[in-house]
């Protein structure tokens, strides 16, 4: 099967800076939860923010879903379908009431708003947050916040999650739950962590960036033997 | 801070008076049209009768009461200065002297006249407009066609204003951790200035990741509200009523006891 998204050579420098990125490949196949590990400033996020266009290499391609993506309008397609769940709630979380941000991807996405709406709640309850549609955003604790966030990208019934360091700030439990959830989440997903339990909890493989580059890679902990591989 | 956002909905009695469960959307127009109907009087029966039902109104929506009289006070310092210096520079006739300044009969009049009409109408605002909270009003607002952008920088602004001053907390904290006492001289100067302007950038910085997020959610520029207020009902109706009486009465007062007074 072909992969969901694949990266060739990826490289991409900030201006005036030593590349960020240098000559990255990566394949990421469906049901595969992958994790980007490595020092602060490795890379990791700059690589997430690349495969949806909200940073843009110098050199080397990224096709997704079998298409490579250049303009704007392509990548806006692309990341209804790749969800991206930003490291701060609050970056995310714009809308006054819950369920009005849970249901603005869906509307983004040109569904009538009662679809919409039953498609936020629907997001919602799949992660036990029922009863928090009415809730204010900016009234919600951090561990709460978090999973908001995850619903409304979910709500959009994306194919691929990206994670951008999903377990900041959270507490054991909160972690351990969110942990529960992604597992069970059928998508594929790239995830960037810096915490090793997590990442054998939740991940199939692991890959390591040092300098913009990708140094190591291998299967991850219970994930990979939950997945049998 | 929150209080401020909020209107603190917990801290409400039980049973919630009724004119503070009318639709946001009467209660908005309500206050419009008891404002410029208050501010074109000009009979002090008319302006003590409307500061008269203001207060009655504010007794029947249970505000606390220590808060409600210092947000009055707040915005009655904005006025200081125009009442105080009002009877002295308004001509004609002279009613005493202080310090060899003389003030005017008309001047005291006027100054009592804005200083009636403001706090009926500050009064009325607190307990019609200030208990909807921020998000039902955005959505109010937003259901009576005032321009979406209006309605958004609203909305936005109360949902980051916490987040910008929770920023704040962190950068004074961080100041004050590292002995930062602040008195009159340069470096205080100084130092505030770099924590203004980290303030700025941070939010600058806050609202591309903010836009960026909603861009990875495919937003184009279009927002969307989803307000599921009832309709209107019978509660509305006498709501309506009531208001247009007060209003009508008011003007009644000013017109047949303002004519009578000059005469």
């Amino acid at each position: 099967m072909a992969p969901l998204f694949r990266v060739e050579g990826l490289t991409f420098a900030y201006p005036g800076r030593a590349p960020a990125l240098e000559g990255i490949d990566l394949e990421l196949h469906a049901r595969e939860r992958l994790f980007l590990t490595g020092a602060n400033g490795s890379g990791k996020s700059t690589l997430l923010r690349c495969l949806i266009g909200l940073a843009r290499p110098q050199a080397g391609r990224i096709i997704a879903f079998g298409e490579e993506p250049t303009t704007e309008e392509q990548f806006r397609r692309l990341r209804c379908r790749a969800g991206f769940v930003f490291q701060d709630p609050d970056d995310q979380l714009f809308s006054p009431t819950v369920i009005e941000d849970v249901a603005f991807g869906p509307l983004n996405m040109g569904l009538p708003r009662d679809e919409a709406i039953a498609q936020a709640d629907e997001a919602l309850a799949g992660l036990g947050l029922d009863g928090f549609r009415d809730r204010i955003t900016y009234k919600l604790s951090g561990g709460e916040r978090r999973l908001v966030s995850l619903a409304t990208v979910l709500a959009m019934k994306p194919e691929v999650l990206l994670l951008d360091e999903p377990t900041n700030a959270l507490d054991e439990v909160t972690t351990d739950r969110l942990a529960d959830i992604l597992t069970g989440l059928p998508q594929a997903m790239i995830a960037v962590s810096h915490d090793p339990h997590f990442r054998a909890e939740v991940g199939t493989r692991e890959v390591f960036l040092h300098q913009g580059r990708i140094v190591a890679e291998r299967p991850a902990g219970h994930g990979a033997r939950r997945m049998g591989a | 801070m929150s209080y401020v956002l909020e209107g603190d909905a917990t801290a409400r009695p039980a049973t919630p008076p009724a004119l503070t469960q009318v639709d946001p959307r009467y209660r908005v127009v309500a206050v419009v049209a008891f404002a410029i109907t208050v501010v074109a009087l000009h009979d002090f029966a008319a302006l003590l009768i409307a500061l008269f039902v203001s207060a009655a109104v504010l007794l029947h929506g249970r505000l606390p009461v220590a808060n409600t009289i210092r947000q009055v006070v707040t915005v009655d310092m904005f006025m200081i200065f125009v009442i105080l210096s009002l009877p002295f520079t308004t001509p004609g006739e002279t009613a005493f002297t202080l310090f060899g300044l003389e003030a005017s009969k008309e001047g005291i009049g006027d100054a009592f006249r804005i200083a009636l009409k403001a706090n009926a109408i500050v009064l009325m605002m607190l307990v019609l407009v200030g208990t909807i909270g921020p998000v039902r009003l955005g959505h109010a607002l937003s259901r009576l066609k005032v321009p979406p952008m209006f309605v958004h920088l609203m909305l936005f602004t109360v949902r980051y204003i916490e987040v910008l001053n929770e920023e704040y907390q962190r950068l004074r904290t961080a100041m004050r951790t590292r002995g930062f006492r602040p008195g009159t001289n340069m470096h205080t100067i100084r130092t505030l200035g770099y924590l203004v302007g980290m303030l700025l950038i941070r939010a600058f910085d806050r609202s591309e990741r903010v836009l960026q997020a909603m861009r990875c959610r495919g937003f184009t520029g279009a927002f969307h509200l989803i307000d599921e207020s009832r309709p209107a009902g019978l509660r509305e109706g006498l709501f309506a009523i009531g208001t247009a009486a007060v209003l009508a009465a008011l003007i009644y007062v000013e017109v047949r006891h303002g004519a009578f007074v000059s005469r």
